[in-house]
């Protein structure tokens, strides 16, 4: 019964689609012979295609909407069942120590081309978890956060044109500079939510890109800054394929250390506060939070990341101009973070991997790769809208000490 | 000449009742008015509640009450107006709370729950109820960071100190689960059990009953009683259920269109003919 009524929907979908495509697909001028050709074949593969499209596309809506309401009568189980994967050591050991396996041979399996672009995923990693404090758990949706990762490669530009500052010196004053931006940006927006947020900051993030765009006399304007020195290691000059590398594995020792530090973040006081403030901010302040503090640390936290990768950024590159920090850099860092899961460590390690990879491994499709990886963010966003690793957000788990009192009730 | 020095010390005491505090007065509106646009909400009203008063503020909807909270509570600032507050035997002497910040009043120790539920619904119940500890603690980012022992101990305490709280209000077995998933009637007395975390001497409560059951109401006259003889909580509820009103009120104030019709004991505002014409908008047959 209802598969008849699925197949009459999809038979009209198919028919609207061949009657849409007509134009385009059936008729072909040639205007030098001056003759029609009728290409009604097309019609039939646009009509077959459209229906099958169609039905698979519904049969999966259906399958979800199920999968929906059974959630909703056991939602409970299924909740602990993949909280008890994350917590059975039994279950994240092995797979950790494969990870870890993993990062430690990469750069001596893979080429270095393959190195460079895992680097360049950690570095996507590190903005991901930095935005992910600013978006995910504060709730405050920030368009312009390439900006701190524009103040990040800068700073480490300048300092080393001017100054000749090494790597290890500018990595924490990146990373302060970053955060005072981010106190800069998040005094304007204190009052603002939502759609007005996500506006003021994206001008933000322009107005710093134009700022080192049109400031020549500072920042050598849209050429940019060449011949940044690498990060030094204990004064030895390293092959460009061993310096590779060297960055590689500090990049995955920043990266730990953001997993770190923004894990006992947001399991904080801090971090409790930050979601109350996205969960309900009227309720938020009359509970006692001091709102303005508490969404300053949450811009300041998060620019704080994006400011030391882009310090690792222009170290990795050696070269760097305003190009590399416009608006659409953002969007891929905001994406990483919703396709990933907003909330949640792993999901944004998932996402960045998925976003950065990709678009790389998609080449082979040239002109097809941004239709493919459009297409998969659609589907991605209808069938998974939590993002690839759904947030399961560990709640504080209480545990009675007397642990009777509770059970002798029944 | 007698005459003179009674006015004179009539004088005097009302300088003392309202300055010194002595009368255990712990909220004293004046006069307050908002405005929203063209639209007076709140107009020229007087209220206070005195120490361990439970007082009720009825009227029909839209006569302001809420409007009144949220001006206390500073997510208002009111458009005139005075409103100081005290908590009695600590600092006798009323302040000012006109446009202080909402999370400086809760501080001071007046603590409020919502009429439209506002709960975090995807934390815990603990969780809720930890946020209410956080203006009583104090630990910061590098604390979260380094994770010192002065931190976990304080985590710890917050944590112990929340479920205290809970097994108060009756929501222990609840801890655990997340406060989108409590039946409604326990989502009340989550907000409320949130309110109380932050330590107030005084519990403003926006329709606690809305919604509940007779034997969820009973249950909450019971706590709400509990509350005031336990932890010497005073309360200033907006409700509806007049049942509810009449059995827990010492006082009760009357509003209607943003300004004060009545006030008085359960008995007086039973009979007034005012607020009778309010409620059924028509005289009472003589
Ligand atoms: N933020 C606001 N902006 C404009 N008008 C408002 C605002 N808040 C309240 N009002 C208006 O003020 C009046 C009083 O509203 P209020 O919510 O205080 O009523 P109430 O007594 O709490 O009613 P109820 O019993 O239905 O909860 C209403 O006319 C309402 O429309
Ligand atoms: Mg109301």
């Amino acid at each position: 019964m209802t598969n008849l009524k699925e197949i009459q929907r999809s038979l009209l979908v198919s028919l609207w689609f061949m009657f849409l495509t007509f134009p385009i697909m059936v008729i072909r001028v040639n205007p030098l012979e001056k003759v029609v050709i009728w290409r009604w074949y097309n019609m039939l593969y646009v009509g077959i295609g459209s229906f099958l499209l169609s039905f698979v596309w519904r049969y999966f809506i259906r399958q979800k909407e199920l999968g929906k309401k059974k959630n909703e009568t056991d939602g409970q189980k299924s909740f602990s069942l993949s909280r008890r994967a994350v917590d059975d050591p039994r279950a994240y050991i092995p797979l950790l120590s494969a990870v870890a396996c993993f990062t430690i041979a990469f750069p001596f399996i893979f080429s270095m081309y393959q190195t460079n672009i895992m680097i360049t995923v950690l570095i996507y990693v590190m903005l991901g978890l930095g935005l992910n404090i600013v978006v995910g758990l504060a709730g405050l949706l920030d368009l312009g956060y390439v900006a701190f990762y524009a103040v990040g490669a800068y700073t480490y530009a300048l300092l080393n044109f001017h100054y000749g500052l090494g790597f290890w010196t500018v990595l924490p004053i990146g990373a302060a500079l970053g955060a005072l931006f981010g106190i800069l940006l998040g005094f304007p927006v204190l009052r603002l939510r939502g759609d007005y947020l996500a506006i003021v900051t994206l001008g933000f993030g322009e107005i710093i890109r134009l700022i080192l765009e049109n400031w020549n006399e500072f920042s050598q304007g849209p050429s940019g800054i060449a011949n940044i020195s690498k990060p030094g290691f204990f004064g030895i000059h390293l092959s460009l394929q061993n310096s590779t590398i060297y960055i590689y594995f500090i990049m995955v020792g920043l990266t730990l250390f953001t997993i770190l530090v923004v894990n006992r973040l947001q399991n904080s006081r801090i971090g409790r506060a930050w979601i109350a403030l996205r969960e309900d901010e009227v309720a938020c302040q009359a509970m006692g939070i001091d709102k303005r503090k508490t969404k300053l640390t949450a811009f300041a936290l998060g620019a704080t990341w994006a400011g030391m990768a882009g310090v690792v950024f222009a170290a990795k590159t050696t070269f760097i101009n305003p190009a590399s920090f416009t608006i659409l850099e953002s969007i891929v860092i905001l994406c990483i973070v919703v396709l990933g899961g907003m909330g949640s460590i792993t999901g944004v390690i998932a996402g960045a991997l998925v976003l950065i990879l990709l678009p790389e491994y998609l080449r082979a499709f040239s002109e097809y790769r941004l239709l493919i990886f459009g297409t998969m963010l659609v589907i991605m966003m209808v069938f998974r809208p939590g993002g690839i690793i759904e947030n399961v957000r560990r709640t504080y788990e209480f545990e009675l000490k007397e642990g009777k009192e509770l059970k002798n009730e029944d | 000449m007698v005459e003179e020095l009674l006015n004179r010390f009539a004088q005097f005491s009302i300088y003392k009742s309202s300055f010194n505090n002595v009368m255990g007065t712990i909220l004293e509106v004046k006069n307050l008015a908002m405005d929203f646009g063209g639209l007076r909400a709140l107009d020229n009203l007087d209220l206070d509640v005195k120490n361990g008063e439970i007082v009720a503020l009825i009227g029909p909807n839209g006569s302001g009450k809420t409007t009144f909270f949220n001006c206390v509570t500073g997510i208002y600032t009111p458009t005139e107006g005075d409103i100081r507050d005290s908590q009695h035997g600590k600092n006798r002497r009323l302040s000012s709370i006109n446009g202080l910040r909402p999370n400086l009043v809760t501080k001071k120790g007046l603590a409020r729950t919502f009429q439209n539920i506002r709960l975090f619904s995807n934390m815990s119940v603990l969780e809720n109820v930890m946020i209410g500890r956080h203006c009583r603690t104090r630990s910061g980012i590098a604390g979260a960071v380094f994770r010192n022992r002065a931190t976990k101990e304080e985590e710890q305490k917050i944590v112990d100190d929340s479920y205290e709280v809970l097994k108060k209000i009756g929501l222990a077995d609840y801890v655990n689960e997340l406060a989108v998933n409590l039946p409604y009637g326990a989502q009340r007395r989550l907000e409320i059990a949130r309110a109380m975390a932050t330590e107030p001497f005084m519990l403003l409560l926006d329709e606690p009953a809305a919604g509940m059951n007779i034997r969820e109401t009973k249950e909450l006259d019971e706590l709400i009683l509990r509350i005031r003889e336990n932890e010497g909580i005073s309360i200033l509820m907006i409700e509806h259920d007049m049942k509810l009103v009449m059995s827990l009120s010492d006082r009760i104030y009357v509003m209607d269109y943003g300004r004060k019709i009545a006030d008085g004991t359960p008995e007086q505002i039973k009979n007034d003919p005012v607020v009778i014409k309010a409620y059924l908008g028509k005289e009472p047959d003589a």
